[in-house]
């Protein structure tokens, strides 16, 4: 290992808690993003992230590839989706319910399936050396950055751009604001979200791989601590916008890691109180940046939660 | 499944009657003599997380071929009412004379209550401070000195490190921890007195994200050996190693997950402890209430020495684990300072392992960065 | 979910008959029942895939939770603190809201009482117990009645806000219950100082569950007389269905929002209190036991009705109680029970896409069938 860093260590955390911690964030809420444009909430992602973590981990350690873990997780993570959004098409079924429900059946069949990969280890996804300019290890560490969190961050711009610039994006808008609006222009609601819960659990499970095959990189019934309900949350922080998720998670990630790096510079007293600085900051934010004239500015119209 | 309770609850009145045929109960602690028997264990988390409760587990699973003893288990039991009333139902419905609560929380006020209201039925706990004056005769609590295991960690860490900095994520400071953490410190300090070692507390049992961000801290501030005091010490094993970091285990064996980079590790070996009960239970011997064991006792072991240390560690290392065989080794002796500067344990003063005074350690000695508040 | 279609009550013929009365009493029991029957059988197809016999699997199921008195009053034991916490959930959504953070104010209430019975030591425990109640429930109250003060003055989103604060609250709970209010003496397990035997609350008489119970119903059954028979829950469902038409009516719906979060916080609040008083005895890390967040789904699944939350209640904590006996007779691992719950919950909350389609449980389409 390398010599002191010092203090140094504490906005070198931030930086690389950002990077690590953040990609499940990410893909979560940027799968939540797009089915409650559409006009419903999936409050179930969490039972898929677990299930997603389970899956990938499952069969990269069956087949030694982490491509197919990560293809498995995202078709299983699909499968979710499709049944949470065919499920809530018919009448009078309440969504936020039905994700609470999703949310103990998948950690449960997750949980249930996932016993036999407890112990084996699996093959990690891989990190691009972006600290390779740096003959200091601790900026080598954090600089390594892996794949899922560039395809994250390339995705939320892709998405800000597709919402506002391409057709697609603009029926799921229209859908989210108005189902009688989107059936006057021919569009079935049901069918858009339907396809819309469907890609946002393939995101969710997506993220639960990255927890299981990169980082922390293993498996076992207590990797995930709420990250998907969490991350569902953050997507109403971040206004439906997906740059916003980005921004958000990275808040989130970087935050996370300032209770640890703290100690470890020797500020010891009243670590809960920094374990906490990710969710006071949000809700500082929160508060200091809503207001009631201009109420949930971009909350689709049919969603729930809003209305 | 009726006819299971039918059995078991046939099995009980066997039980009795050989308790009556035999005509003793001298004392309060005893149990009647039995040859079949139910005992049930709980755990706090799941049975197989590579760490403390799967520890429990295979202390258990080795009592399944004994001919007469029936295993029952659950995991995932919160230390709420749902202990207590898991600890009934196995009573009620299993028909369990001996029970083994192996999460501390589950002491004080869970199986307390259930002790005295089930007189007739045993209950050991892993961890608690059981006090004749205080607590039931047919309960009791069971701990090993594991703190020792960490004293060796500490005497491979102390070989192994370039840096003289060492890094110990730990779940909360309380006193099992604390002691661990002083032990890890003072067998680095019995290689060279200028090591140091690094703590982060997480704040809570099993938390996988924060336990790899608080070893990747570990690490950017120079430690370059990491061991833990979590109850699933898998993550970290695994990020220390991705770092190139060593590791010394806790709870079980983790060689597997890193064998370069592992060092040793301070393992459980409950199956001693449990089989000692199971024997005497079966022999219609009364169970102890207060035990206690360590390396000589065989309540805990170390893990196979790895390719990490070297011929002089290994020397040191295998040197003290004969001291220790001979049991009442201290780790803790005078003079010794916390990491505030005060005084706490006086010159020519030394707790050996079996020192009750261990078990309500609220300091870290000097040589600890970190804070037991 | 298209536009709600709530039948006007008063429009219903005043004089219907006996038998009327009965099908459409029977649809909100027939219904649930005929889910859970269909949902047994689709687990049983997953209990037949793993290997194991589903028959077996029920009879257990049924002696762990309701098969005999020790059991059914396991179950009473564990819906107990369910009770409260789903009135933090239901009591809101009658304004249309979706609170998930009624952990937060369990937590905080848990510690205020602790905090409270050992600062009072000595008191007379008839004073000192409603104190520790009612300090649980302000603790809980104002907890909670931030997100709702939140909601309605600064239009900050309350499901989001709730979950953020009970994260802040279980971080607040640990910080003192390591901190400033901890026993020296509670070693290995950081507490609060242990409250006085004075002042534990003990088990209903004759039964071996605590009296959080009654509380629970007691609170269910107020929350209800509240909605239905109060002009404040009238105005609830009013602002509930149509902020704006509220406000036109002159409404004040700023303090009927933050009342009822208030009010549902200080239910969570008083669910610590217990926990503290009646189980625990003192406070700890163990108040965060997920009892806020079960408490969601039992407020779903009982349609947020709070006279409903007591029968579901009740029978979540039958699945409860019998999990344990699942694992240790039929080996299998703790996470059956989820994926028992996870399908019998989906397919119960799908069943309400049935109510008002069967003949047989509407009157009004009886004469024009026939």
């Amino acid at each position: 290992m390398a010599g002191e860093i010092g203090l140094w260590g504490v906005p070198l955390a931030i930086l690389g808690g950002a990077i690590r911690v953040s990609t499940p964030f990410i893909f979560v809420s940027l799968g939540e993003t797009i089915t409650e444009r559409s006009g419903r909430i999936n409050l179930g992602l969490e039972g898929t992230l677990v299930f997603g973590a389970m899956t990938a981990y499952g069969v990269a350690v069956e087949t030694g590839s982490t491509w197919l873990g990560l293809l498995a997780a995202a078709l299983s993570g699909i499968c979710f989706g499709l049944f949470h959004g065919w499920i809530c098409k018919f009448p009078k079924v309440n969504d936020i319910a039905i994700g609470i429900a999703m949310m103990l059946f998948g950690t449960g069949l997750a949980f249930f399936f996932g016993k036999p990969f407890i112990k084996p280890s699996a093959p990690h996804l891989p990190a691009i050396a972006f600290g390779f300019w740096s003959t200091i290890p601790q900026v080598q560490a954090a600089l390594d950055v892996n794949v899922l969190f560039l395809i994250g961050a390339a995705l939320s711009v892709l998405l800000w751009w597709a919402f506002k610039n391409t057709r697609a994006g603009l029926i799921i808008r229209v859908v989210g604001d108005s189902s009688d609006a989107a059936r006057a222009m021919g569009i079935n609601p049901n069918s858009v979200r339907l396809l819309a819960t469907g890609v946002g659990g393939a995101f969710a499970a997506i993220g639960g791989a990255y927890l299981s095959l990169y980082y922390p990189g293993s498996w076992n019934e207590r990797i995930s601590s709420g990250q998907g309900l969490m991350a569902v949350a953050l997507v109403i922080f971040a206004r439906w916008n997906p740059l916003g998720c980005f921004a958000a998670a990275l808040l989130f990630g970087g935050a996370g890691a300032l209770g640890p790096s703290l100690q470890s510079v020797g500020v010891t007293q009243g670590y809960y109180l920094f374990y906490a600085t990710p969710y006071v900051l949000t809700l500082a934010i929160m508060i200091a940046t809503s207001s009631p004239g201009r109420s949930l500015a971009g909350a689709p119209g049919e969603l729930s939660i809003t209305k | 499944m009726t006819t299971k309770l039918l059995i078991s609850r046939r099995k009980l009145l066997q039980t009795s009657a050989a308790g009556a045929a035999l005509g003793f109960l001298p004392y309060s602690g005893s149990v009647q003599a039995a040859t079949s028997a139910t005992v049930g264990f709980i755990y706090v988390g799941p049975k197989d997380d590579y760490g403390y409760n799967q520890s429990h587990a295979e202390g258990a699973a080795a009592l399944k071929d004994i001919a007469g003893i029936k295993v029952v288990e659950e995991e995932n039991v919160p230390e709420t009412v749902d202990v207590q009333k898991t600890m009934e139902s196995m009573i009620n419905l299993d028909g369990a004379s001996l029970i083994f609560p192996t999460s501390f929380g589950y002491f004080d006020p869970h199986m307390l209550a259930m002790a005295a209201k089930y007189p007739k039925v045993q209950f050991r706990h892993c961890g608690g401070l059981w006090n004749k004056d205080k607590n039931p005769m047919n309960a009791g609590s069971y701990f090993g000195y594991i703190g020792m295991g960490q004293y060796l960690n500490g005497i491979a860490a102390g070989h192994a490190t370039k840096s003289k900095k060492l890094g110990f994520v730990a779940a909360k400071p309380i006193p099992q921890v604390l002691l661990n953490i002083n032990s890890f410190l003072l067998g680095a300090r019995a290689v060279d007195p200028t090591i140091t070692v690094q703590v982060i507390f997480t704040g809570e049992w099993s938390l996988a994200v924060k336990e790899a961000e608080a070893t990747n801290a570990l690490i950017d501030q120079g430690a370059d050996v990491i061991t833990c005091h979590v109850d699933s010490p898998k993550v970290v094993v695994q990020t220390a190693a991705g770092r190139g970091a060593f590791i010394c285990g806790y709870h079980a064996n983790q060689s597997p997950l890193a064998p370069d980079k592992y060092l040793t590790g301070a393992e459980w070996a409950w199956g001693t402890v449990y089989k000692m009960f199971i024997d005497k239970l079966q022999k219609g011997e009364p169970l102890p209430n207060f035990t206690r064991g360590g390396l000589a006792e065989g309540f805990v072991k170390m893990s196979p020495l790895g390719p990490g240390v070297n011929a002089e560690g290994r020397k040191q290392f295998e040197a003290t684990l004969a001291e220790m065989m001979k049991g009442g080794f201290s780790v803790i002796k005078g003079p010794l300072k916390d990491n505030k500067g005060k005084e706490v344990v006086a010159a020519g003063k030394a707790y050996p392992e079996t020192a009750i005074e261990l078990e309500s350690m609220d300091y870290l000695v000097d040589g600890v960065i970190g804070s037991t508040s | 979910m298209g536009t709600p279609q709530i039948p006007a009550v008063s429009s219903l013929p005043i004089a219907t008959s006996n038998l009327e009365g009965l099908a459409r009493r029977s649809e909100a029991v027939a219904i649930p029942l005929a889910a859970l029957l269909v949902g047994m059988v689709l687990f049983s197809v997953f209990i037949m895939l793993v290997g194991k016999s589903p028959l077996d699997f029920f009879d257990i199921m049924w002696r762990g939770a309701f098969g005999s008195w020790f059991s059914v009053q396991n179950s009473l034991s564990r819906a107990a603190p369910l009770l409260l916490t789903a009135l933090c959930v239901a009591l809101p959504a009658r304004l249309g809201l979706v609170v998930i953070g009624g952990e937060g104010a369990i937590v905080l209430g848990g510690v205020a009482a602790a905090a409270l019975g050992w600062w009072v030591d000595g008191a007379s425990a008839f004073i000192v117990i409603p104190l520790m109640a009612i300090a649980g429930m302000i603790i809980g109250g104002l907890w909670m009645g931030i997100v709702g003060a939140l909601r309605h003055y600064r239009a900050v989103n309350e499901t989001i806000s709730s979950l953020l604060m009970a994260y802040i609250a279980i971080a607040l709970m640990n910080q003192l219950v390591e901190g400033v209010l901890r026993d020296p003496a509670s070693l290995n397990k950081p507490s609060t100082h242990p409250l006085a035997q004075a002042y534990r609350i003990g088990n209903i008489p004759g039964m071996d569950v605590h009296w959080g119970l009654v509380a629970g119903i007691v609170a269910c059954i107020i929350s209800w007389l509240l909605i239905e028979k109060t002009r404040w829950g009238f105005a609830a469902r009013i602002a509930g269905g149509n902020v704006r038409a509220a406000q036109i009516q002159g409404l004040a719906v700023g303090p009927l929002i933050v009342g009822f979060t208030a009010l549902g916080g200080a239910f969570a609040g008083l669910a610590g209190m217990i926990e503290v008083a009646a189980v625990q005895g003192s406070a700890n890390a163990s108040l965060a036991a997920g009892y806020g967040y079960t408490g969601i789904l039992v407020a779903f699944l009982a349609r947020q009705n709070p006279l409903a939350i007591i029968p579901v209640a009740i029978f979540l904590g039958g699945i409860d109680a019998a999990g344990g006996l699942i694992q240790r007779r039929m080996d299998m691992p703790d996470a059956t029970i989820l994926v028992l719950q996870g399908m019998l919950f989906i397919i119960i909350l799908f069943s309400e896409t049935f109510y008002g389609r069967f003949v047989i449980f509407n009157p009004d389409l009886w004469k024009r069938s026939a």
